[in-house]
């Protein structure tokens, strides 16, 4: 088992026609990922890395039946893109982009609630079931099928906790990059269920970063609906509070959003927290020979 | 990117918001056709930065003859405004705002931002303006209201009220609240901000609702559709190097250790410092140099970083996801070429092809370290730093 993608998916690709969408096509491709076919408005009937290209999502549900899109196009048409995929009927949205506004994101998010479907991203690598289906820009060779499921707010650091469990042998169900944006399609929370749900998950590493209370949220819910364990490592210790402007953005939180806030939060909900990036896999050995 | 009080009330006025008559100066002897233009007899002249606190730093002040503003000019233009919101160094005053003197009655707060919790806009108000509003919240959060709002909402007028209770309005203010909160949504939305901030927001003598003061943030990534505002952006008031690396598309922030560091991913840098701290060391900034680390965007990088006289060790770590660690070893090796840096450079390739990557840097002829281990690169670079 794994959670959101495996070998099953049927993947359309949005914005697959251009060189983002087609580097990273072809190496989920070679990573043997099912593509069906990808959009690009205007160039509906052409062929591309041997899989038809559509018009629209809606064109693409009738010929090839995707149950899933992953979106490279442009961040100011992503607003559109991700819409009509939801609006056409595809139930789970995997957006790479970088730099949506905000304002769109809270329209879409929205949206997509109304309808039902989940979105991961913006601003992420993507998921991957590591053997099975790679949607996303992850480094495909670097992950493992195994029993660690991986939930991150940065893409490179992502890397590294995939890095270091796949060193120790443990290898990953799932990962998953929910992306850094103030506000992302699906939430900690959100991936937490899903591997506590999930048979090959064994223990799910958490990676987080300062900013916004997301951790101190999932800390609350681990707390009473998690019962595998839970190690996380939360980057920023160092970082300074920088130059402000005003002072609505820092109490909106009502003052969280530090390091230590997130790291005493957790540990309070018996999360195992990792003091150190390089030792995030040490402390998954740590805690499963435990 | 942040606004200038003078643009933010430039906006509040296209959007019907209560400011004052005032008018921006840049020249100290623009100052009495200034007063002059705007009328009456007594005037605010106000340092324009991108801080608050400006009031406790001298960089506010009020004045009955036009003479006393030439003098305020002189002094602050080309100076430096130091407050308690920004370094060190303080913020270059460029410009003075000067403005018709309010009777002010009573001081109020009032903000608004998106909130990541609710995923809404927020208003934040209080009774209690023209104070730090975080020691509000800390001593008397019962003072603060929280109202998440949406925009075509039929709500709004509710929300409004709520918000006007706790600011302890009137009747008549409540009436004029409405309508204020209305364009401040509508100006939110439609200019892309993500954070409007207005303290005091005053009753005059009159009673009546008054926004004495404007901080605006705008989305950064909605600025393309932005093209007026994106016009006001002033230079100036960012960090030099910081700026000089926004332009070529590098997140960068400068800090005060000495060991550089050049990190693919901001997560991962900000991991980098803290690995850094850990074993003893200070970073000197933060930097993220994206996800395809070209040679042209490393020797950028590089000469950003070495901009700070500070740096004794450069460490570079680059996690290659999609780009291969041997491309980003050639083009650091030619980017410390063409910079010619001559102080210790640790690199930590890990990823796509790092063995290829390392070899490569290992063989060429200059002074790198080329360390596959993070916790021993970190350690090396603290090493070399001391």
């Amino acid at each position: 088992m794994s959670i959101l993608v495996n070998k099953d998916t049927r993947l359309i690709v949005q914005g697959f026609t251009g060189s983002q969408g087609t580097l990273h096509s072809e190496q989920s491709i070679e990573y043997g990922t099912n593509i069906v076919g990808g959009v690009t408005p205007g160039k509906g009937g052409q062929i591309h890395l041997q899989k038809p290209v559509f018009n629209s999502v809606e064109e693409a549900i009738k010929e090839v039946e995707p149950n899933a899109s992953i979106i490279f196009v442009p961040a100011k048409f992503c607003k559109s893109s991700i819409i009509e995929a939801a609006q056409a009927g595809i139930k789970l949205i995997i957006c790479i982009t970088e730099g949506i506004p905000t304002l769109d994101m809270l329209d879409i998010k929205k949206q997509i609630d109304e309808l039902g479907v989940r979105l991961i991203g913006p601003n992420c690598p993507g998921v991957i079931t590591p053997g099975e289906a790679k949607l996303g820009i992850m480094p495909g060779n670097i992950h493992k099928p195994g029993s660690i499921g991986i939930i991150s707010r940065s893409g490179t650091l992502t890397y590294e906790a995939v890095k270091q469990t796949t060193d120790l042998g443990f290898g990953q169900s799932s990962c998953v990059g929910i992306g850094g944006d103030p506000i992302p399609g699906s939430s900690f929370i959100d991936m937490l269920k899903l591997f506590e749900e999930d048979d090959q998950t064994e223990a799910i590493v958490m990676v987080g970063e300062i900013g916004g209370n997301a951790e101190e949220s999932a800390a609350e819910f681990i707390k009473s609906n998690i019962t595998k364990p839970v190690i996380s490592y939360i980057a920023g210790k160092t970082a300074p509070a920088g130059k402000r402007m005003g002072h609505a953005g820092a109490i909106i939180a009502g003052g969280k959003g530090t390091a230590e806030d997130k790291i005493k939060k957790l540990k309070e909900c018996g999360v195992h927290i990792a003091d150190n990036l390089v030792s995030i896999g040490s402390k998954v050995d740590e805690i499963l020979k435990s | 990117m942040n606004l200038h009080e003078y643009q933010g009330k430039a906006l509040f006025a296209e959007y019907n918001l209560p400011v004052s008559k005032g008018k921006i100066i840049f020249k100290a002897e623009d100052v009495i056709e200034a007063c002059n233009e705007i009328g009456g007899s007594k005037w605010v002249v106000k340092a324009q930065v991108h801080a608050g606190g400006r009031g406790k730093a001298g960089g506010v002040e009020l004045i009955d003859d036009p003479n006393e503003g030439v003098k305020f000019a002189n002094k602050w233009l080309g100076k430096n405004l130091i407050t308690y919101q920004t370094d060190k160094d303080g913020q270059p005053v460029n410009s003075i705002l000067i403005e018709e003197c309010t009777e002010i009655v009573k001081e109020l707060y009032l903000s608004a931002v998106i909130d990541r919790e609710s995923q809404k806009i927020v208003f934040i108000g209080s009774c209690e303006g023209g104070v730090n509003i975080e020691d509000v919240a800390k001593n008397a959060p019962e003072k603060i209201i929280y109202q998440g709002v949406t925009y075509g909402d039929k709500s709004l007028p509710e929300d409004a009220t709520n918000i006007a209770k706790v600011l302890k309005l009137d009747e008549k203010q409540t009436d004029q609240f409405l309508p204020i909160i209305e364009n401040l949504l509508r100006l939110f939305i439609e200019k892309d901000l993500s954070l409007l901030e207005i303290n005091p927001l005053v009753i005059n003598e009159k009673g009546d609702l008054h926004c004495l003061d404007a901080k605006i943030n705008i989305d950064s990534n909605a600025l393309y559709r932005q093209p007026e505002l994106q016009d006001m952006y002033d230079e100036s008031q960012e960090d030099p190097q910081e700026a000089e690396a926004a332009k070529s598309d590098l997140s960068y922030v400068s800090l005060d250790g000495n060991i550089g560091c050049m990190v693919n991913g901001a997560g991962l840098a900000m991991g980098t410092m803290d690995t850094i701290k850990f074993f003893g060391g200070n970073p000197a900034n933060f930097l993220d140099v994206g996800g395809t680390a070209t040679q042209e965007r490393v020797a950028k990088a590089f000469k950003i970083i070495l901009k700070d006289p500070e740096v004794k060790v450069v460490l570079v770590n680059i996690f290659g996801g999609i780009v291969r660690c041997d491309l980003i070893a050639e083009g650091i090796i030619a980017a410390i070429k063409e910079v010619d840096i001559n102080i210790p450079v640790v690199v930590r390739l890990e990823g796509n092809n790092a063995e290829k990557g390392s070899k490569i840097l290992s063989k060429a002829n200059i002074k790198i370290e080329s360390i596959n281990n993070l916790s021993h690169a970190a350690k090396k670079a603290v090493e070399l730093a001391k």
